[in-house]
């Protein structure tokens, strides 16, 4: 792959409000190829995507294992295949807003669409496309009773700001990159550090857990190999983390907050609030238009459901370019769509920068 | 050839085994709850099943890539593997695993 020619996407500024044709939920490959299709037709899109990257499941779950059913792409990895999305997607420039999600929609007085994201952001388009896939990656919880009460106070799974945690005792549960790299940042903000996992192995960068393992042994954090047991104090302020070691039995170490990092898995959402019609957590659709319950509202790729669904890219893919003519008749509604090919019409060619 | 499976509620079901097959998409095909939202590709440990420790000798052990994706599931026990990385032989008729937490679907 020719690296240097895969742009990095285009970040809008959280907390802004846009406007646009199309604003897609869900910057997976299918969300990613509907930026193209919808393209062809001049129909401009943003992007939301809770993750910080592009590429959905491709991304987050296997960016390293070949994917063999791709037309044309004998193999091809997860990321790979979004690098060359973004790549065949470039053309159109496509506004992404990652590392928020999409959480409410309304209708404007215009009969347009408005969707708020959890970071304030307001796009307001004329049409939108549901490609929300498996649903929104969220964090992996511990499985200890009554954590609920304590998120946002004194446990987290992500860090948004490295003061918060300043002069704390500091509990970081996980053996990946995520937890050894948040452990080594904040020792030196923490009061204290300690580092619990369950086996002496990590699954982070070889630097990273040397780095780790010296920093353990001048003594500038602790790592503990033991498993989480409780959490401790009257919720939600924490004041120890209950372990079981086998070496050392149980104990608490004392905590006012606790970062756990065990990855992320998929949840359907804030997608079940926008009052579409649901069939088993997934979208109904019909199979000429993808559209919705409610018009102008489109669903494509995992999230659909119509009679013979088959959750694969490729019918993903499929399903935008049919997505597409039916959003082009609400953005162009006076406009007439002619059908024509990428390889001889210059119109087409033009737009993607080729004629 | 049968497995046990005592799924997240404590309730115990007994299921056809096929040889072959993973023990996830027998439990999957059953319709009982699990999530393995990954399909089997050792990428998600949302499969993840406590073994009978009378079992945990017989099957074949965990690799690396396995043992690395069990540090993503939520409450991993010495007797923790994911149910897709078990394969279903002869040698396995009888085992008895109880689905973890973390492993129920939504
Ligand atoms: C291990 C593995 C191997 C696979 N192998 C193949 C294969 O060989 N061939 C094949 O065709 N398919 C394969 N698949 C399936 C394939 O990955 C999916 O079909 C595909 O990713 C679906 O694409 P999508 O864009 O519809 O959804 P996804 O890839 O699920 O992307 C959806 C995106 O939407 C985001 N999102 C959801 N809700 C919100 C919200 N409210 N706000 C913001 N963002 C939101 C999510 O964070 C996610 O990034 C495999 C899947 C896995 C896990
Ligand atoms: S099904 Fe995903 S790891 Fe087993």
């Amino acid at each position: 792959m020719e690296n240097a020619r895969i742009a990095a996407p285009v970040q809008a500024e959280p907390g802004g409000e846009y406007r646009t044709d199309a604003v897609i939920v869900g910057a997976g490959p299918v969300g990613l190829f509907a930026v193209f299709e919808l393209g062809l037709l001049d129909i401009k899109a943003h992007l939301i995507d809770v993750l910080e990257v592009p590429g959905g499941q491709c991304a987050e779950l296997y960016p390293e294992k070949p994917i063999y059913d791709i037309p044309a792409l004998p193999v091809v990895t997860g990321q790979e295949l979004t690098d060359r999305l973004m790549q065949q997607i470039a053309p159109f420039d496509p506004v992404f807003h990652l590392g928020q999600t999409a959480e409410a929609i309304a209708k404007t007085d215009e009969g347009r669409w408005r969707v708020t994201t959890s970071a304030g952001t307001v796009v307001d388009a004329r049409v939108i496309v549901i490609a929300a896939g498996g649903g929104s990656f969220t964090p992996k919880k511990p499985a200890l009773e009554g954590i609920e009460a304590y998120e946002g106070t004194s446990v987290f799974y992500a860090v948004r700001k490295m003061d918060a945690f300043r002069g704390k005792r500091l509990v970081i549960a996980g053996g990946g990159d995520s937890a050894l790299d948040w452990a080594l940042n904040l020792k030196d903000v923490a009061e204290r550090v300690t580092l619990v996992h369950h086996r002496d192995g990590f699954r982070a960068a070889p630097d990273s857990v040397n780095k780790m393992r010296s920093a353990v042994a001048a003594g500038e954090m602790d790592l503990k190999i033991a498993k989480l047991q409780s959490l401790e104090g009257a919720a939600p302020q924490l004041t120890g983390v209950g372990v079981a070691s086998k070496e050392t039995g149980d104990e608490t170490i004392p905590a006012d907050a606790m970062l756990a990092f065990y990855g992320l898995t998929m949840k359907l959402g804030p997608v079940a609030n926008f009052g579409l019609n649901l069939h088993e957590n997934l979208i109904p659709v019909d199979t000429e238009k993808f559209e919705t319950s409610e018009p102008s509202i489109f669903a494509v790729g995992d999230i659909n459901w119509y009679p013979g669904k088959l959750k694969l890219i490729l019918s993903g893919f499929h399903e935008t370019a049919l997505m597409a003519q039916a959003a082009f008749r609400y953005v162009y509604p006076d406009a007439k769509l002619r059908f024509q090919y990428t390889t001889s019409s210059t119109n087409l060619q033009q737009k993607l920068g080729v004629a | 050839m049968k497995i046990r499976v005592t799924d997240q509620t404590g309730k115990e079901h007994e299921l056809e085994g096929i040889e072959g097959w993973r023990v996830m998409e027998i439990i999957r095909d059953w319709g009982l709850p699990i999530k393995a939202e990954c399909g089997g590709a050792c990428s998600c440990a949302t499969c993840h099943v406590y073994v009978d420790e009378d079992w945990m000798d017989r099957l074949v052990p965990a690799t690396d890539e396995e043992l690395e994706m069990l540090d993503t599931a939520p409450a991993v026990e010495d007797n923790s593997r994911l149910s897709c990385q078990i394969l279903m032989s002869e040698a396995l008729d009888g085992l008895h695993v109880t689905l973890a937490p973390g492993s129920e679907p939504d």
